[in-house]
């Protein structure tokens, strides 16, 4: 203290700059602290409930899953083609998020590691499952141990969001607060899809059923 | 003492409780399981981190059900059939 005291006749106008430089560097992250709220807050802002954004996720999934038909031309086994729609309604859902959420950035990211690793990873499950997995889930366990029952939750919900495994616990509330809302928009698209498909198998639909949503989740 | 320590542990220096506690609110809101009882409207943390889980569990499960479905009823609709037409005509 004293010797900023004595000091500050000498070093007076630098010492004045650094401060307003501080000051305003203070303020600077003040204001990117706030961008960032911001950010986050216009993140959550996509309208899962709204009609049209369903409407417009329910023809691009059409779209996605009529080009899984054709993409498997030879008639691939009935579980395998359900995990192929599954995943084409998750990469439109992705799409439809905008890449503005970490879940769907994830998703659509996992897609192309999917396709790249499939064969490598064969290999490796198969030579190093045996080895590795018992001590793999010791330490999981002793790890859990140590920490407490709402952070244990949290890393089991991070696993269940596409994006969020090793994310912490903010980032993993703030993205499954958007995600499940985006899910409950893809499970009422796909039901009315499905209502539709089946509708018409019976000659009894229209197409305005596509945009009707199930009442349940609102 | 304990916020102090959990807040370490979880390694997060600039979000506060009180940005937590917001955002497990929000969360709240969104679980049928919890908004539906009103009763409680005191939940902890942890449960609402359980029932999330447990929701987002049985989202993936309906929508697991769904690829299902649609993937068969995709197969027994044939391409030159009118209900193709309809479909067709939905996406274009």
């Amino acid at each position: 203290m004293a010797s900023t005291l004595i000091s500050n006749p000498v070093a007076n106008s630098s010492d004045r700059a650094r401060e307003s430089s501080k000051k305003k560097k203070k303020r600077r992250s003040q204001s990117a602290r706030d961008q960032s709220a911001n950010t986050t807050q216009s993140r959550i802002a996509i309208p899962w409930k709204s009609e049209a954004q369903q409407q417009a996720y329910s023809s691009k999934l059409l779209q996605a899953i009529r080009q899984v038909r054709l993409g498997s031309s030879a008639p691939a086994a009935p579980r395998r083609r359900g995990g192929a729609v599954r995943e084409a309604a998750d990469r439109v859902l992705a799409a439809a998020a905008k890449g503005r959420t970490r879940w769907s950035r994830a998703i659509l990211t996992n897609r192309l590691k999917i396709k790249f690793m499939k064969n490598r990873r064969q290999r490796v499950a198969v030579t190093a499952s045996s080895r590795l997995k018992k001590p793999r889930v010791s330490i999981l366990r002793l790890k859990c141990k140590n920490l407490s029952t709402v952070q244990r939750k949290a890393r089991v919900l991070g696993r269940l969001v596409p994006g969020c495994r090793k994310q912490s616990l903010p980032v993993v509330l703030e993205e499954v607060t958007d995600y499940i809302p985006a899910l409950e928009m893809q499970i009422r698209a796909m039901a009315a899809l499905a209502e539709l498909l089946s509708g018409s198998a019976s000659g009894s639909s229209s197409v305005s059923q596509l945009g009707a949503s199930r009442p349940s989740f609102s | 003492m304990s916020n102090r320590r959990s807040r370490q542990s979880a390694g997060v220096s600039r979000i506060t409780d009180d940005q937590i506690i917001e955002l497990v609110s929000k969360l709240q809101q969104l679980l049928p399981e919890i908004r539906n009882n009103r009763r409680s409207n005191k939940v902890s943390a942890s449960k609402v981190l359980q029932e999330t889980c447990n929701y987002v569990r049985s989202l993936h499960k309906e929508v697991d059900d769904l690829s299902e479905r649609l993937s068969q009823l995709l197969a027994t609709i044939d391409a030159e059939s009118p209900e193709a037409s309809i479909i067709r005509s939905l996406i274009m």
